[in-house]
């Protein structure tokens, strides 16, 4: 079996740490015996629908993602809403999952055009505002994702999406709605950091699992050994979940 | 012990500043009580530094650097006034001119006395406005606690704004093979010095993940680097508008190093040094070349650097290496990606380096975030080592990372410092070196830990300058 991702804008595009997810799937692929394969594409590069099975585009700081808006629209815009209507799997994580979504509203009132993929709409209160900044943990399909969130704009998801989860604890989308994240088809966004596939590795092998599916019927992934992975995981949640103590901890 | 020591020298801050402002008797926390100090008081205490002062600041090597400027001072005669690593906000600053000043708010022999101050890149231009320094040295610039800074960029503009607003006879001093710092002589009203590195083979190949510089701030073009020597420290230039590193005042035209560490050619106005240090990576090369560009631009003599610059030692945390029961422990602090990258090359190129402990914590002074290990290239260390442990608040994600690094599939995990130290040491062979690369406060519990076990007593104690 073989999958092939593409990691878009990983020079523009990389600054917390976001390319663990990358090595997190390659790492639960290749120990599968599932042939891994990463094209990274960089502005001016084209998005050919036929030749990926998972997309991924991490966070960036705002002069960066500018620059990324402009080619996403121009380049890659249209054959990757094409291969988005047709199941492909696609990750977002901070300035990529905002810019998935109809625009982002910067604090000056300028709006920033996305793709449009995801029934979402991100807006800079202003520059005064509070940066959601912190651990976070959120409720996924009756288990946890755990991460770290950095941003300075808040999301607001349409009726044509869902939240990927609700804020256990942390700020999420908007800080008010208890939303985190958004999810259509096979798109999922989040703000979530830490990388976050290494130590949510159930949500990881589910991209796997459904990036296959489009390919090949009935695969069945042979479990891994998670131990380290859920460490991580339960520790991230119960540090992030023990707020009085984290005060006294600094 | 350490606690009691530390308590009476922390109670003697604490009085001296409170009387002095008229706080009262000095029994509150000398943290508390810097916090509450009118950032004036600094302001009032540095007019009595006599041979001014100089401000160094910069992502990586702030201490050490620092420290080296304190020995060149000390060597010109000069008294250095300095404040203790760590304390780089202005409660730090204000601590130690408090500290340096007699009860009457005056330092004794104000006219040998210079300020060295390292200072957080965050705090700079409020600590330049308070202390009006003769010179500010700019290290490099690098992601690092993305959590408490927002963004790199968010630095590089506060600095931009800084150099511009400051007086004509104040001399900056810029890191000529960091872009990020580089460009800050746009902004500059007075003198600019500027230092490099010119030895080619001490390049590294390509630039790495980490990297933050690779767009040009003139017009956003892509930086190209011929050599790069670290992060993205190196020959830099624009493919698209010429923008490109000017020759450096002051340069490294011959770099080697060896086991006991490297040794540098540097040219100067002032003439040709030679310097060896007991350490080793190239990012402390550019450690000594910036502390003797430093130096330089306050006028001090070529003999007092060359004085300064000799029989080193390591600060704690830097490359200490301690003896503990016939064994060899070496301390490297790791903060953010870049750091980390270079102590994973300086062990790589360590024949002996083959038992590591990672420590991970994200209080406060580490970030609170540690997503940036994932920014770090671990898969360097594969086939170098024979035991490699995590520890700390966050040692399961330190574990994760070894893992999917490929350097072991279940890493040992000792969330306890004193008992992951100890796990790791029966694991290190006799007369055999141990790897301890801490975050920022994990190393300060790995120094009480150490500091005991070697029967040295209190660490940060021989660490004051």
């Amino acid at each position: 079996m073989k999958l092939r991702l593409a990691h878009l804008y990983p020079r523009l595009m990389n600054i917390y740490g976001d390319r663990g997810n990358i090595i997190c799937l390659r790492h639960r692929c290749e120990a599968r015996g599932i042939d891994f394969k990463v094209s990274e594409l960089e502005p001016g590069d084209t998005f050919d629908p036929a030749a990926y099975d998972i997309v991924f585009i991490g966070g960036a700081q705002d002069r960066e993602q500018q620059a990324v808006a402009d080619d996403l629209i121009r380049t890659k815009g249209e054959t990757l809403r094409a291969a988005v209507e047709e199941g492909i799997v696609l990750l977002a994580v901070c300035g990529g999952y905002q810019l998935m979504g109809h625009f982002y509203r910067e604090s000056s009132g300028r709006e920033l055009p996305g793709l449009g993929i995801l029934d979402i709409w991100t807006a800079h209160p202003g520059p005064e505002a509070k940066r959601f900044i912190g651990n976070v943990v959120i409720e996924w399909q009756g288990s946890t994702l755990v991460g770290f969130e950095n941003h300075g704009g808040r999301t607001y998801v349409g009726r044509n999406a869902q939240p990927l989860g609700k804020v256990v604890t942390g700020f999420g989308n908007n800080g008010k709605d208890g939303s985190e994240g958004a999810a259509c088809r096979n798109v999922f966004g989040t703000y979530l950091h830490g990388s976050l596939l290494p130590k949510n590795p159930v949500f990881a092998d589910n991209l796997i699992r459904l990036a296959l599916a489009r390919k090949y019927p009935d695969v069945q992934l042979t479990p891994l050994d998670d131990m380290v992975e859920m460490m991580a995981h339960q520790e991230a949640v119960r540090l992030a979940t023990r707020k009085s103590f984290l005060r006294l901890r600094d | 012990m350490v606690r009691r020591e530390v308590a009476i020298v922390a109670a003697k801050v604490t009085g001296e500043l409170s009387r002095r402002l008229r706080f009262g008797g000095g029994t509150a926390l000398p943290g508390l009580v810097a916090e509450r100090v009118d950032p004036r008081i600094v302001s009032r205490l540095a007019l009595n530094l006599g041979g001014g002062a100089i401000l160094v600041t910069g992502t990586n090597g702030k201490t050490t650097t620092s420290r080296m400027i304190c020995r060149i001072v000390t060597a010109s005669g000069k008294r250095p006034v300095g404040n203790r690593e760590g304390s780089n906000m202005m409660r730090g600053v204000a601590a130690a001119l408090a500290e340096a000043s007699g009860w009457q708010g005056k330092i004794s022999s104000p006219h040998s006395a210079l300020g060295v101050f390292e200072v957080d890149e965050a705090t700079l231009p409020q600590i330049a406005t308070a202390v009006r320094p003769r010179v500010v040295l700019f290290t490099n610039l690098f992601r690092d606690q993305l959590d408490r800074y927002g963004e790199v960029e968010t630095v590089a503009t506060l600095w931009q704004q800084a150099v511009n607003s400051w007086p004509s006879d104040l001399t900056i001093v810029l890191n000529a093979d960091d872009p990020s710092v580089s460009s800050l002589r746009d902004s500059a009203r007075g003198p600019v010095l500027t230092y490099g590195l010119d030895d080619p083979s001490a390049g590294s190949g390509q630039i790495e993940h980490a990297a933050d510089a690779r767009w040009c701030r003139r017009c956003g073009g892509e930086l190209t680097y011929a050599p790069v020597f670290y992060g993205h420290i190196g020959h830099w230039a624009c493919t698209s508008c010429g923008n490109g590193r000017t020759p450096p005042d002051v340069l490294c035209s011959r770099l080697s190093s060896d086991a006991d560490g490297i040794q540098m050619t540097i040219e100067t106005a002032v003439g040709q040094l030679q310097v060896g240090l007991p350490l080793s990576g190239v990012y402390n090369a550019y450690n000594a070349l910036s502390a003797v560009a430093a130096t330089i631009a306050l006028g001090l003599e070529k003999s007092s650097i060359e004085a300064g610059m000799s029989g080193l030692t390591a600060a704690f945390g830097r490359q200490e290496r301690i003896p503990i029961s016939g064994k060899q422990v070496e301390v490297i602090l790791a903060k953010n990606p870049a750091g980390l990258n270079e102590v994973l090359r300086t062990i790589t190129r360590d024949p002996e380096a083959r038992d590591v402990v990672f420590l991970l914590n994200d209080r406060i002074a580490d970030g609170r975030d540690i997503s940036w290990i994932w920014d770090v290239d671990f898969e360097r260390l594969q086939g170098h080592l024979r035991s490699v442990s995590a520890s700390g608040d966050r040692a399961w994600d330190m574990a994760l990372r070894l893992k999917y690094a490929g350097l072991s599939d279940s890493p040992t995990v000792e969330t306890d410092t004193a008992a992951a130290l100890r796990v790791a040491l029966s694991r290190t062979p006799e007369n055999g070196k141990l790897y301890v690369i801490p975050t920022y406060t994990a190393m300060l519990q790995v120094r009480n830990i150490l500091g005991k076990w070697s029967g040295k007593g209190a660490f940060w104690e021989s660490d004051r300058r």
